[in-house]
């Protein structure tokens, strides 16, 4: 019994992790694009980006998963109708929830960077965008390490709410023991891989943030 | 070299230049000196168009830099820059820090961008410091790692924005005598500065600026010597 249930619960966290990683790769670089329209010059563009985090990181992400699930196919056109479509629609969700909070931390740490690191780059002849790429972002990653692997860290957790518009992540695969067999500890037990991967997480923000400190600013 | 007509610049409703108009020919080492708030900073920083005059043209080597259409970033590579608080790059070393924006504007490849680097850091005695971290130097050190950065760059003039004024006093000697050095090879400079002893023995002319204004201007000795206006005067007597 035990080994059917760890197999099972080894598959639903093989969908956790790739929902994890699937968000991570879609919302750190959008959370970038989203932070730079939010301090956009142009007025249209920076209302439109904060209107959108407002929305993402003012309602529930609960809700937001089944909006963007359920919604599509109740306007007669269920865009998610394909192989692995809960995932993607998951993955939509967090994406773009998760980009919202991660833009504000870039904004924070792009905005906490000395103006003098820009004069310096511009009176060497660079472009903005040679700055950003070759002065700045270095150094923001140094300063959004903390507060990143804080949101990176609940985003493992989070990642469980997608089992309410039933993708097979690994609660979603603890819980259908306690449906079909009423057994309760293999959900408990799902806890465990919870815990064993944000500890892997810690253990590696803490090598980033040391790795990073060659330095004092 | 650098031609200055009509240059105004305001912050909101504060008048910071007032119509000021200066010439700056090949080779000269003009000291500017004045109170704080004079706005003898945001006078340097409008030569390269860090901050946006108001009103007024500025000219450098024939282009009116003031233009939207002229490539600004071309014409501050010919315009070195050395700031109060260094503005080193914290996160790189020494060597890249000045080999950065020679490489990356396409002026040199990262092989010849080293090698100058190489010389120039051993002109100012930190060859020894090529791969350290900014944070690891004094600031004296950081002070010249700067100018040897902007110098990387073979600029035409170097505009420095008090130099020393951020710094512990033995290492402000340090600072000057790379400046001097620079100044006897006959580099154009503009130097907002506090250190009175380096306007009159480097300075070919001193301004002095108050209230937005350039309200003397004259060889050292004339405008230490023999100061006309009565607010040169005061602003003496303080300093001196």
């Amino acid at each position: 019994m035990f080994g059917t249930v760890i197999a099972s619960l080894n598959e639903g966290f093989l969908v956790t992790l790739a929902l994890f990683c699937v968000t991570l790769v879609g919302a750190l670089p959008l959370g970038l694009i989203i932070s730079f329209g939010s301090m956009s010059k142009f007025p249209p563009l920076s209302g439109f980006c904060r209107i959108l985090v407002w929305i993402f990181r003012g309602s529930p992400l609960l809700l937001q998963l089944s909006i963007i699930f359920y919604v599509p196919g109740q306007l007669g056109h269920n865009i998610w109708a394909f192989t692995n479509g809960r995932f993607w629609a998951a993955a939509a969700a967090f994406i773009i929830n998760y980009a919202c909070y991660f833009s504000e931390i870039y904004r924070g740490g792009i905005q906490s960077i000395p103006r003098g690191q820009t004069e310096a780059g511009l009176v060497l002849g660079m472009t903005k965008s040679q700055i950003f790429f070759k002065v700045k972002l270095a150094q923001l990653v140094r300063r959004i390490v903390p507060p990143m692997s804080n949101e990176i860290i609940t985003l493992v957790k989070d990642t469980s709410l997608a089992n309410t518009i039933a993708l097979a992540e690994v609660i979603w695969a603890g819980d259908r023991f306690m449906r079909s067999k009423g057994l309760v500890w293999p959900l408990f037990f799902t806890g465990v891989y919870y815990l064993v991967f944000n500890g892997v997480l810690t253990i590696f923000f803490g090598w980033v943030e040391k790795k990073l400190s060659y330095y004092r600013v | 070299m650098i031609d200055v007509k009509g240059l105004c610049k305001s912050f909101g409703s504060n008048l910071v230049l007032d119509h000021i108009d200066q010439h700056i020919d090949p080779g000269e080492k003009v000291v500017v000196i004045g109170p704080s708030g004079s706005g003898k900073s945001t006078f340097l920083r409008c030569l390269n168009l860090l901050e946006t005059p108001t009103e007024g043209i500025i000219t450098f080597e024939g282009t009116d830099i003031t233009d939207p259409k002229v490539d600004i970033n071309a014409m501050r590579c010919q315009m070195g820059m050395v700031f109060q608080h260094f503005n080193l790059f914290p996160n790189m070393t020494i060597r890249k820090n000045i080999t950065l924006a020679p490489v990356r504007t396409k002026r040199m490849t990262q092989a010849e961008a080293d090698a100058e680097a190489m010389r120039l850091l051993a002109r100012v005695g930190l060859a020894d410091r090529a791969e350290s971290y900014p944070a690891q130097l004094s600031g004296g050190q950081k002070q010249r790692i700067a100018i040897v950065r902007a110098l990387a760059m073979k600029p035409k003039v170097m505009l420095f924005d008090e130099p020393t004024s951020a710094l512990d006093p033995e290492m402000v000697g340090e600072v000057l005598d790379v400046m001097k050095e620079l100044a006897h090879e006959g580099m154009t400079m503009v130097v907002v500065t506090h250190e009175m002893g380096f306007a009159r023995e480097v300075g070919s002319r001193v301004l002095f600026m108050d209230q937005g204004h350039i309200l003397e201007e004259g060889k050292p000795e004339q405008v230490f010597g023999n100061p006309q206006n009565p607010r040169l005067r005061d602003f003496l007597s303080k300093v001196l």
